[in-house]
């Protein structure tokens, strides 16, 4: 007794909550009733509130699936907008349950940051954003140049190595947030700006003058990005994985937002298996048998989300491409649901 | 009435959990017990779950590769060959360049505005007023922002970059200085400003003593710029100035060569000094007001004129009051160089908080030293300002 009351003092003292931390996440978020997300909260396309205070973004719909396939809710979902800098100490600590925040996947996050990445909602790679005038077209020109980046990011990093590895100089100037480094660059304090390249649309349609403007072709690097929680709650970390391979799953499948009223009703075993009227999937996952027909119903399959934030349904229109389905020419695969 | 002496002498008997002593050491040492189990259970319980959570701890993180760029590095740094050993001192110094010179312009200003505060000039005081009442009243987060937002509008691109003569280039980049290079020969040239220096001391002793014996006074200033600047100049032209000058070139996208200030340090400094100095005025102002005014009365009746009585007579008494809250005006500023990070100036905070936290993920560990870096800086500012505070304190006799 007396070493859990200084257990629960010194969790106070030190911000972490103990039992956050431990392997109940999925329990804690249904008596909590409400999921808390950690998400970006200024990138347009994958989490940005509007005038009225409303989430949109591919990233924020993921969160609002996973409320969906628990709640049969999607509005159950408390966004906590991150820096790229803070992101990780709030999932550590306990404060967000699930961080969907353009986050790329690597090694050392997936180990020493204690975080396990569940898979990828978005493929993208860094690239360079330059002022049409300084009549540059290719990153490899960029030699001396300054660049405005964001700090904290896989970014920052593949910028030194990609100056380095082709022996050109480079003047970084490092902002803590991407509105203070996009804004920097547009008062023309840098001659680029560099960030992963969805992330360079979105920037660049909140700069003063957009057709100034161009988008390097290069891509150098890999950024794969994805949802993640923290080491030591593998269930939890199911329910999230398994999440978005539904929505990837449905896409594949044909059901849709529209059709899944009829999808209910289909022989197909793949279909039946995947809104549940065959097996017990939801339940091995401790959700419900419905669970993917309530994210689909209530938020829509992968296709659907991507199109609506980021593709052709949106300001955006980035093309699809490597994030087509596998079988479309892409690489979005997703394990069966069996 | 007689008197029982040998009861009188005798304490009355008490419990001994009714003493006073015992009671007030029982109560202490329960104090320490309570507050060494809450640190003890804070530290084993992060631990913990740092351990549950698989998160790396320890301080291994100190040897390895950095691998990303700092845009300002007063001491070699590279993002290949650096560990986040070597860009923790790279903040460091950072920090510690903003802080010492913020701290010496914020003096400057303070003083200068808190006299002006005092000048029967009605312009001036009002004046000095206005900015002391603007800027104090202002938080300090929002007027960085400002100057930085206002510096980099006001300045041309580098294309329009301005010339000033000597070589001086100034753009939105930045302000780029000459870089003396020394040649050799150049050494002759420093040791005759040494001998300056040193001749500037013997000359300084000797005026204060004939001054002290007869009463009258040596030209000091003067004889001292000729023994520092004109000597060595003398020296360095009859040797056919052994320097050159690397001057700041237009590149592709930059400018290159020269000494390069960084428009996010030339905004933190002048932000963080003119807030600081606004404090500092108000400060300089209360030490000088402490002062009485029969000092002044009893000076100008002894013939001084007002500058003399403000700097022999008024200053060094009101510096007694002045240097004591002085010291927390800077502290005040070195804490505040933290707000670095919101214009990308890459001090402590921003380069070892933000970056290598971010990229270790062990925050306990980089937030643990950050903290022991400000705590050093600021109590070895504090013993500093207390033993030249010890030296003005009154000497009672």
């Amino acid at each position: 007794m007396k070493r859990s009351l200084t257990m629960l003092i010194a969790a106070a003292v030190m911000g972490l909550a103990a039992s956050s931390v431990s392997a109940q996440t999925l329990n804690a978020v249904k008596s909590r009733g409400m999921l808390n997300c950690g998400a970006n909260g200024t990138l347009a396309g994958f989490g940005l509130p509007d005038a009225q205070g409303k989430w949109t973004g591919l990233d924020v719909d993921v969160c609002r699936a996973i409320a969906a396939a628990i709640f049969n809710d999607a509005t159950k979902v408390k966004f906590v907008p991150l820096s790229a800098k803070d992101r990780f100490t709030a999932l550590q600590s306990g404060e967000v349950d699930v961080l969907v925040r353009n986050t790329t996947w690597t090694s050392s996050r997936d180990t020493s940051l204690g975080l396990n990445f569940t898979g990828v909602d978005y493929y993208d790679g860094q690239g360079f954003m330059v002022r049409k005038a300084l009549k540059v077209n290719s990153a490899l020109e960029l030699g001396d140049a300054s660049v405005c980046v964001q700090q904290g990011t896989t970014t920052e990093l593949n910028l030194a190595d990609y100056f380095r590895g082709h022996n050109m100089k480079l003047k970084t100037v490092t902002f803590a947030t991407a509105n203070e480094a996009v804004k920097a660059y547009d008062s023309g304090r840098c001659d680029a700006y560099t960030t992963d390249a969805s992330g360079l649309y979105a920037e660049r349609l909140r700069l003063a003058n957009p057709d100034d403007h161009i988008v390097l072709p290069e891509i150098i690097s890999k950024e794969p990005l994805g949802p993640a929680v923290r080491h030591g709650d593998d269930q939890w970390f199911d329910v999230v994985k398994w999440v978005l391979f539904a929505m990837v799953n449905a896409e594949e499948l044909n059901i849709t937002s529209k059709n899944i009223d009829e999808m209910v009703k289909s022989t197909n075993p793949a279909i039946k298996r995947f809104v549940g009227t065959e097996g017990n999937y939801g339940e091995q996952l401790g959700l419900t048998k419905d669970w993917a027909v309530r994210i689909v119903k209530l938020v829509g399959n992968y296709g659907e989300v991507f199109d609506r934030n980021v593709g052709a349904g949106s300001p955006l229109k980035i093309d699809r491409g490597l994030n087509k389905l596998w079988n479309k020419g892409g690489i979005q695969y997703a394990p069966p649901i069996r | 009435m007689a008197i029982d002496l040998p009861t009188a002498s005798r304490p009355p008997r008490v419990a001994f959990y009714n003493d006073p002593k015992i009671r007030s050491v029982a109560y202490q040492l329960a104090l320490c017990v309570v507050i060494g189990v809450l640190v003890y259970g804070a530290a084993t319980n992060a631990i913990d779950n740092l351990e549950r959570a698989h998160i790396a701890s320890g301080f291994g993180f100190w040897n390895e590769n950095a691998g990303f760029d700092i845009s300002q590095t007063l001491i070699q740094y590279s993002s290949q060959a650096s560990t986040y050993g070597r860009a923790f001192w790279v903040g460091l110094l950072n920090t510690l360049l903003v802080a010492g010179l913020g701290v010496v312009f914020a003096t400057v200003i303070g003083f200068i505005v808190g006299i002006a505060r005092l000048s029967s000039n009605w312009l001036v005081a009002k004046a000095a007023t206005g900015y002391v009442e603007i800027i104090r009243n202002l938080p300090l987060l929002l007027q960085l922002l400002f100057w930085y937002n206002a510096v980099l509008k006001a300045l041309p691109a580098v294309r329009d970059s301005i010339h000033i003569l000597g070589g001086t280039v100034v753009n939105n980049r930045g302000v780029f200085l000459p870089r003396p290079i020394f040649k050799s020969g150049f050494g002759i040239v420093e040791i005759t400003i040494a001998a300056g220096i040193l001749a500037s001391i013997v000359f300084y002793l000797w005026a204060r003593r004939r001054q002290e014996r007869t009463g009258e006074q040596a030209p000091l200033l003067w004889t001292a710029l000729a023994l520092i600047v004109g000597l060595p100049l003398i020296v360095a032209a009859a040797m056919g100035f052994p320097v050159a000058f690397d001057f700041p070139e237009a590149g592709r996208f930059n400018i290159s060569g020269g000494i390069e200030v960084l428009p996010e340090f030339a905004a933190l400094l002048f932000g963080l000094s003119i807030y600081t100095a606004a404090f500092i005025a108000e400060v300089v102002r209360a030490g000088i007001l402490s002062v009485s005014r029969g000092q002044t009365e009893a000076a100008y009746s002894l013939g001084l004129r007002p500058g003399p009585t403000l700097r022999l007579i008024v200053v060094p008494q009101a510096m007694r009051v002045i240097i004591p809250p002085l010291t927390s005006q800077y502290l005040n500023l070195t804490k505040n160089s933290s707000l670095a990070v919101a214009i990308g100036y890459p001090d402590l905070v921003q380069v070892f908080t933000g970056t290598v936290l971010n990229q270790t993920g062990q925050a306990v560990e980089v937030v643990a030293i950050t903290m022991l870096v400000y705590l050093t800086i600021s109590l070895v500012t504090s013993l500093l300002m207390n033993l030249y505070n010890s030296r003005m304190a009154l000497v009672e006799r």
